[in-house]
């Protein structure tokens, strides 16, 4: 860890924020792999390599629209109960019959992407906090599972149920529809109009708004994004469970593991900073270290506990770091009061 | 800021000022309140008679007290998340290390507000000194202390503290007079608003406000920011301890005590008008958010609305309060960054303010050309 922050400082213009999570990733593989080892199992093999990008799978499709909402300066705590409510949708409408897929596919998208357009319009239009609307939203959700479903529905046909369980030698199918929404989402972020918006708007609402840009619009397409990703999330779970079930996000945790997930990726909490990339090794990060400590057999209490101490330890070490670069950027100008307050309040105190 | 305040208060209309005082985001919650208490003694008219209204009291206090503790949190610009999982680790120290034994009791509380403090203050410098975002940081501290007590006691309920502990959130004083019947939460629940109220309006309560309100200018007002905010987040832990204490005794132990606390506590403070992000809220008015929040859940009990859902109907009562805040009171500018300022209305007063924000700028300049 000590030479990789030394390495670090020598090379900090040439690093940016995805570099260091990655070079994170890379220093918790390399322990990991020691762990594993002690107890007489290969890391490298492919079992558990198909375990771990298993495991980044599901929490990457939520963590690639958690990470679009973030960079807006908004947050959705709405995915758990749209993930739940997507693998319902599609598992009855699926009904075990392979033939109603497109439809329960489009069927579900649709709903979701409601839902987030109903989070966006109540984050832009009504000007509630997006910690407020997508809890509220997510309540609503959750009141309309817990009434009218009792437990798991539907069932889905063998042929969805393929995509969640085969892969390219041990790389899952899911994985690399994960990797491709990603690539889709950064192209987005780096060439289109829009994705230049998601950053402006993020970065600050003020001076978008006198360039003669509005922060409505970018917000609600992030919504309406975050949801469908989670919506896809949904439906890998069904496509894996064989049914949808109304409290597999809630269990999952979906909501938090992926903002932690954005956050460790090296995107700014306040907006208008981050990539997707990151949050992909963000996620990359929590699933090598569930992968190890499952082979370690470790308490699944301890888990949480483990889980906890690195997403502070993580985000720690990296703020260290970027803080630093920030001020630099921003001090010497010295003409936009608030964004340099903003800025100081978001990395806390200078000294 | 605060001179506007104050003229708008003392104004020489004081009834209009009440009435704006009651539409106003931190005083519409009052209006709330009073609707529900209304509907609820419409379908249930018993509910208005002392004693029940105290037991009603008694249910609502532990949310009061997390919500007191969140508020200081918030009103600082942070967040609390771990409020739920301390409450949990609190009510399992309780019952695993007192037992029947009623001589553990006051060795232990010492326990748990060490406990509780040490949380506090981990959350606090984590935030402050390591400038991780506090929503991570409790996050963090969420996973990690709720794990450490399901790991300690493997995920299972454990034992029951003592009677005389219990009697703390369970008991009270009966045959009082006028009141009928007086619970010990209640009246703990009253000290610490009254104590809440009073150290809202000393120095150290005022530098919360304003550290959430403008971190920059209140370092430069000479405030040590890192420990007001730590000092918030103690507060928001030992709070947390307070209603665990109240808990053991109503809800008995078992690790899901506490399960969403942190949520029901950033709700009740959201709808008392406090700003998320800090700088702007009334504690009272936190205080009777969680009234609210509980009276809309008894009404909906008494209206035979079916508990699940309860979630949904809380879920649009926040988002319509918010907005109703947002949208009616959002057109005034939260710190002012009145950037194109318009000719003709120019006067001292804009001058003088515009001064003062450019004043963290130049400074924060310096300070980075000198580190």
């Amino acid at each position: 860890m000590t030479t990789t922050i030394a390495a670090k400082r020598g090379a900090r213009r040439r690093l940016d924020s995805t570099a260091i999570v990655y070079l994170a990733l890379i220093g918790v593989i390399i322990v990991g792999a020691l762990l594993v080892s002690t107890v007489g199992r290969d890391l490298f093999s492919p079992g558990s390599i198909r375990d771990i990008l298993t495991g980044m799978s599901v929490l990457g499709l939520v963590a690639i629209g958690q990470t679009l909402v973030i960079l807006v300066g908004s947050l959705d705590l709405s995915v758990p109960y749209v993930i739940s409510l997507s693998s319902l949708i599609a598992a009855t409408t699926m009904a075990g019959d392979a033939a109603n897929i497109p439809l329960a596919v489009a069927l579900t998208l649709l709903v979701a992407a409601l839902i987030g357009l109903a989070n966006g319009l109540i984050v832009t239009g009504l000007k509630v906090n997006g910690f407020i609307a997508t809890l509220g939203v997510g309540l609503i959700v959750k009141g309309y599972l817990d009434t009218n479903y009792q437990g798991s529905a539907g069932s889905v046909p063998a042929a969805f149920q393929y995509i969640g369980a085969t892969g390219i030698g041990p790389v899952p199918i899911s994985t690399i529809i994960m990797l491709a929404l990603a690539m889709a989402v950064f192209l987005l972020l780096r060439r289109t109009r829009t994705g230049h918006h998601l950053y402006a708007v993020g970065g600050s609402a003020t001076v978008s708004r006198l360039s003669g840009l509005h922060a409505g619009r970018p917000r609600v397409i992030a919504h309406v994004l975050c949801s469908v990703t989670a919506a896809l999330a949904g439906l890998l779970l069904a496509s894996r469970l064989g049914v949808g079930s109304p409290t597999v996000g809630s269990q999952g945790g979906y909501d938090l593991l992926s903002i932690a997930a954005v956050v460790l990726g090296g995107t700014l909490l306040a907006g208008g900073r981050g990539s997707i990339w990151g949050t992909i090794g963000g996620v990359a990060i929590f699933a090598v270290i569930d992968s190890v400590m499952s082979v370690m057999q470790v308490n699944p209490f301890l888990k949480d506990v483990v889980r906890g101490l690195v997403i502070v330890a993580a985000v720690a070490v990296y703020t260290s770091h970027v803080s630093r670069k920030r001020r630099a950027r921003f001090a010497p100008t010295g003409t936009d009061a608030p964004a340099t307050a903003r800025n100081t309040a978001v990395t806390g105190e200078s000294r | 800021m605060s001179a506007e305040r104050i003229t708008a208060t003392g104004m020489p209309a004081r009834a209009r000022g009440l009435a704006l005082r009651l539409i106003s985001p931190g005083g519409a919650v009052f209006l709330l309140l009073v609707v529900l208490i209304a509907g609820i003694i419409a379908l249930n008219p018993g509910f208005a008679e002392p004693g029940q209204f105290m037991r009603f009291i008694q249910r609502v206090a532990p949310i009061a007290i997390v919500a007191i503790g969140q508020y200081f949190v918030i009103v600082s610009g942070e967040f609390d998340l771990s409020m739920g999982s301390v409450i949990t680790a609190q009510v399992v120290i309780a019952g695993n290390l007192i037992g029947q034994d009623e001589g553990m009791s006051i060795p232990v509380l010492l326990l748990m507000i060490v406990v509780g403090s040490v949380i506090g203050l981990v959350n606090g410098l984590l935030t402050t000194l390591l400038r991780v975002p506090s929503f991570i940081v409790t996050l963090g501290t969420m996973l990690a202390v709720l794990g450490g007590v399901l790991f300690w006691t493997g995920g299972a309920a454990t034992g029951n503290p003592a009677d005389g502990f219990r009697q703390i959130g369970r008991g009270g004083f009966s045959n009082v007079p006028l009141l009928d019947y007086v619970p010990y939460s209640v009246i703990i629940l009253a000290v610490l608003v009254a104590a809440a109220v009073w150290f809202s309006r000393r120095p150290f309560g005022r530098a919360i406000v304003s550290v959430g309100d403008n971190p920059v200018t209140a370092r430069y007002a000479g405030i040590r920011v890192w420990w007001v905010k730590t000092a918030a987040f103690m507060i928001s832990s030992l709070s947390a301890t307070v209603a665990g204490v109240l808990l053991v005794g109503y809800a008995g132990v078992h690790p899901s005590v506490g399960r969403g606390y942190e949520f029901i506590a950033i709700t009740a403070v959201v709808l008392g008008g406090v700003v998320l992000g800090g700088g702007r809220g009334w504690v009272v008015a936190a205080v009777a958010g969680a009234f609210a929040l509980e009276a809309l859940f008894t009404l909906l009990n008494f209206a035979d609305v079916s508990s699940t859902m309860r979630d949904g109907i809380q879920g649009a009562i926040i988002i319509a309060a918010v907005a109703y805040s947002a949208v009616s009171f959002g057109s005034r500018p939260r710190r002012g960054p009145q950037t194109s300022p318009v000719p003709g209305k120019e006067s001292a007063d804009s001058a003088s303010a515009a001064s003062t924000r450019s004043g963290p700028t130049t400074g924060t300049t310096h300070i980075s050309n000198g580190g």
